[in-house]
């Protein structure tokens, strides 16, 4: 009995010390592993450096900070820019810089104290529905809540954090109370209670359900590149909202080092591989996402989107607004009937 | 009786088991009431309140009453015709019905949803049919609803308990059923005037597993876009970043839970009903002819049909369609790693809940009955949690632990083992045996209260030990609950996803986190043979243990 307790006892140890190992980054990924691992092993090959990956979409931030200086963790990969400050307010980061990075990453996306750096940049989009409404090359944010939409309207939950960071800029631009009345006129002009994803509004305005919907910007080109989801993305069109006056609302995906981070010379390979132009090539053509690299050459249909302005307002700021556009979003009941 | 409050080595253990499971929920109340996260906390619960709390509570309350009473009309009928009725099919529908387990409510749901909703196949054929063009020219249910929701629930949650009534039903004694017939009561009326009174305690202890397992479901009412307490945990928890007033509203429901178990234990609070003499057999079932057979078995095939033949064909469907995407040749890894960590939370859930019961049993006052139950509720608490709200709860005690044990270890002989427990399949596994004990304390326990006392007594004026009584007298009489235990144990396991997601070691990976990476991007096509394999290898168990438990 003693023997199988230290024995397994052992097993959990080499175990955990497997994962310390140099010559390997660990990596906890709030973005699905299909998504990133073809990335990951572009890295691989080119600097015989091996990856491992935890993924989760919820707890990776308190994981982090119960483990203290013990946490395996080298980097976090996040879907959005909200974590990647969470992360660094939580201290649960540490700066780093290089050449490569301050080359290729331009100076809005990345934080001044090196707590973080983006890796993409996705435009938060309005689609609308090719047959009953056209182009709407117009549109501004603002406009979700006219009369003029009222019942066509889909969207997934307002607590999803694409659409919180979207209130957030409604905040940072407009103000608290009007942003509440926004809200307000938005969900009075919804189709149907805030559901699924961004491509099930997509899927919703080909089956004549709503007429425009909010959607990321790459889930156009994955939708295009399905078999069956192909027919939904025809049925819509691409608006970049906001072009008149200030811009389309941007988020990213980025990259922090943990504080802990047991290997950081390899850490740092990793995210300097990231911003570099294969990476960065790769994040363009396999999800259809704007690099941050200014240069590297987006996926031709990305690119037949044509260009457009986006909204320079900086990413702190808006994250500045968060808790607010909330507590926004309970006092509205935006999600409930 | 009177050698004071000396504790005897097996009531140590049953504590030390019951504290050590209810470590997680006691961090997570630390969490909840900790003086110096009090002040951000308390604020965010407060807004709350003032908002959407109120909607969320009643959502979350009339979810659980739906999906109570939903599982009570699928599941009771079934019981009941399966328990007493002879009827064509029985035989097999008797193991059939228990199939809808191994079905995870996150499949179903997606699977109810790509049929049903205004873009799904149903309507959009129905569209064709009758040139409607658009929702304002015809009714139709939504299914992503809270009735949607309960009834997915209900669908897969119904077999406990059809599965507990149903051994409930077969273990009473029939000289009382056949005294009531003997009497001239109907079967409707023996029905209603004996057994039910006799198996309300079975029905609520049912209701109580489904209750809790409702209450810590995130992935169904998420994807239904209903709004419940759940919800409300992680929106405060991720949104507003206050794991304190998280921690609250998951005590709140921890309350819900208490409730839950209080209420079953007053319902049996009176109840002794021990094992029948006589021993069933088939010339006691009623014979249904006619229109009644056919109307019996129509019941048990169309809830089957709904709440596992379907989905499963969807599944193959999209399996067929997606073969290329789908396959994935380190399946065989990955059902290996699900098959032997839900074996071993099997095994492990059965024996630490066999010593909680033993001991609880072997209580002779009423303060001693009442101190030796306290650990299997403590060690019943966790059931309730949601899973990544229980994965912290986890994490607390374990980085604790691990940060002594590096300490100790580094001051003997300077060595920093870094998170032995915390960082390891230790977690999962504790995580696993904290969530999944109530349901081998249920199974088990209404098992063994089946036993009658005097055989206690005989073996004890025998001269049996503690030990040999467990051994020799009440684990065979036990075997079946124990089963019926591990194999719930077994397949709630295997379906278990956000505490295996947020705990996991790196690289590590089970079929249901490998199918939740596509299911949270909605394309769960992509992972459709995971998921069938899910199902599958769910089965296996209970096919091994039906086997086991019919030949006796």
């Amino acid at each position: 009995m003693k023997k199988s307790v230290l024995a397994a006892l052992l097993l959990l140890v080499t175990q955990v010390q497997v994962a310390m190992a140099e010559n390997v980054v660990n990596i906890y990924s709030y973005r699905q592993p299909f998504l990133i691992n073809p990335i990951l092993e572009t890295f691989t090959k080119q600097t015989g450096i091996k990856t491992k990956v935890v993924f989760a979409k919820k707890g990776l931030l308190e994981r982090l900070k119960r483990e203290g200086k013990f946490s395996p963790a080298d980097v976090v990969l996040t879907s959005n820019f909200s974590l990647l400050l969470q992360l660094a307010d939580g201290g649960l980061t540490q700066s780093f810089q290089s050449d490569t990075i301050n080359e290729n990453v331009p100076n809005a996306f990345r934080d001044p104290s090196h707590q973080w750096i983006a890796l993409t940049k996705r435009v938060r989009n309005i689609y609308s529905s090719k047959a009953r409404l056209g182009d709407l090359s117009n549109i501004g944010y603002e406009d979700l809540a006219s009369n003029q939409y009222k019942g066509k309207i889909c969207t997934r939950s307002g607590k999803h954090p694409y659409n919180i960071a979207l209130v957030s800029s409604m905040i940072a631009h407009h103000g608290e109370q009007q942003t509440k009345q926004w809200l307000l006129g938005v969900k009075a002009n919804l189709a149907r209670k805030p559901q699924g994803n961004d491509r099930a509004q997509v899927k919703a305005i080909k089956e004549g359900l709503c007429d425009v919907s909010l959607g990321n910007s790459y889930y156009f080109g994955k939708m295009m590149q399905d078999a069956k989801q192909k027919v939904w993305a025809e049925a819509v069109n691409i608006n970049f909202p906001n072009q008149q006056d200030r811009g389309s609302h941007i988020n990213v995906s980025g990259v922090v080092m943990a504080k802990h981070a047991p290997n950081k010379d390899s850490a740092l390979k990793l995210i300097n591989y990231l911003t570099s132009d294969d990476a960065q090539q790769l994040y363009a053509s396999l999800n259809m996402e704007y690099p941050v690299k200014s240069g590297v050459k987006l996926d031709p249909m990305v690119a037949s989107w044509g260009t457009f302005k986006e909204d320079e307002i900086s990413i702190a700021k808006i994250a500045g607004f968060r808790i607010k556009a909330l507590a926004l979003l309970d006092e509205t009941k935006f999600d409930l009937n | 009786m009177h050698k004071g409050w000396l504790p005897r080595p097996w009531t140590v253990l049953a504590w030390f088991i019951g504290i050590t499971l209810l470590l997680p929920v006691l961090a997570l109340f630390f969490e909840a009431f900790s003086p110096q996260a009090m002040s951000p906390g308390t604020e965010v619960f407060s807004h709350l309140w003032d908002t959407v709390l109120i909607d969320y509570i009643s959502n979350t309350l009339l979810l659980v009453f739906w999906v109570a009473l939903l599982s009570v009309v699928f599941g009771l009928p079934v019981a009941w015709l399966i328990a007493m009725c002879q009827f064509p099919g029985r035989k097999w529908l008797q193991w059939a019905m228990m199939l809808p387990l191994a079905m995870p409510s996150y499949i179903i749901a997606y699977v109810y949803t790509d049929l049903f909703d205004y873009a799904g196949l149903i309507q959009t054929t129905l569209r064709g049919w009758f040139g409607w063009q658009s929702p304002a020219d015809y009714a139709f249910f939504e299914i992503r609803s809270l009735g949607g929701a309960a009834t997915m629930l209900a669908l897969v949650l119904f077999p406990y308990l059809y599965l507990i009534v149903r051994t409930s039903l077969a273990e009473q004694s029939y000289q009382l059923i056949q005294a009531s017939r003997v009497m001239g009561c109907k079967p409707w009326e023996s029905f209603f005037r004996v057994s039910l009174p006799m198996i309300r305690g079975a029905i609520v202890v049912a209701l109580a597993l489904i209750g809790m397992e409702t209450l810590a479901d995130f992935a169904t009412v998420h994807y239904f876009a209903v709004n419940t307490l759940t919800t409300a945990v992680y929106d405060t928890w991720l949104g507003y970043n206050s794991l304190t007033a998280a921690a609250k509203i998951s005590v709140m429901m921890l309350v819900l839970v208490f409730l839950f178990i209080g209420l079953e234990r007053y319902s049996r609070r009176q109840q002794a009903v021990y094992e029948r003499q006589s021993k069933q057999d088939s010339d006691f079932l009623y014979r249904l002819t006619g229109i009644k057979a056919v109307l019996a078995t129509l019941w048990c095939l169309t809830i089957l049909f709904f709440a596992f033949v379907l989905p499963l064909l969807v599944l193959i469907g999209y399996a067929i369609d997606n073969v290329d995407v789908a396959w994935n040749s380190e399946f065989f890894r990955f059902a290996g790693v699900s098959f032997s960590i839900a074996a071993t939370v099997a095994v492990i859930t059965v024996s630490i809940s066999l010593v909680i019961l033993s001991n609880q049993r072997d209580s002779n006052t009423h303060e001693q009955k009442w101190f030796n139950r306290l650990p299997s509720v403590f060690a019943s608490t966790g059931y309730a949690l949601p899973g990544t709200v229980l994965a912290i709860g986890v994490l607390i005690p374990l980085t604790t632990l691990d940060f002594a044990l590096n300490d100790v270890l580094d001051k003997w002989m300077q060595w920093q083992p870094g998170l032995i427990l915390s960082g390891s399949v230790f977690a999962i596994i504790f995580a696993y045996v904290v969530r999944f004990n109530a349901v081998a304390v249920g199974a088990i326990e209404s098992s063994y209260s089946k036993i009658s006392p005097s055989i206690d007594m005989v073996s004890k004026t025998l001269g049996l030990g503690r030990l040999k009584l467990m051994w020799l007298v009440h684990l065979p009489l036990l075997k079946k609950g124990c089963l019926t235990a591990a194999l719930l144990v077994f397949i709630e396991s295997m379906k278990e996803l956000p505490a295996a997601l947020l705990l996991r070691p790196f690289d590590f990976e089970t079929l249901a986190t490998y199918v939740y990476q596509y299911v949270s991007d909605e394309q769960l096509e992509n992972a459709s043979i995971a998921a069938l394999t899910i199902v599958v290898v769910g089965l296996v168990p209970l096919i091994f243990i039906n086997r086991l438990s019919v030949k006796r």
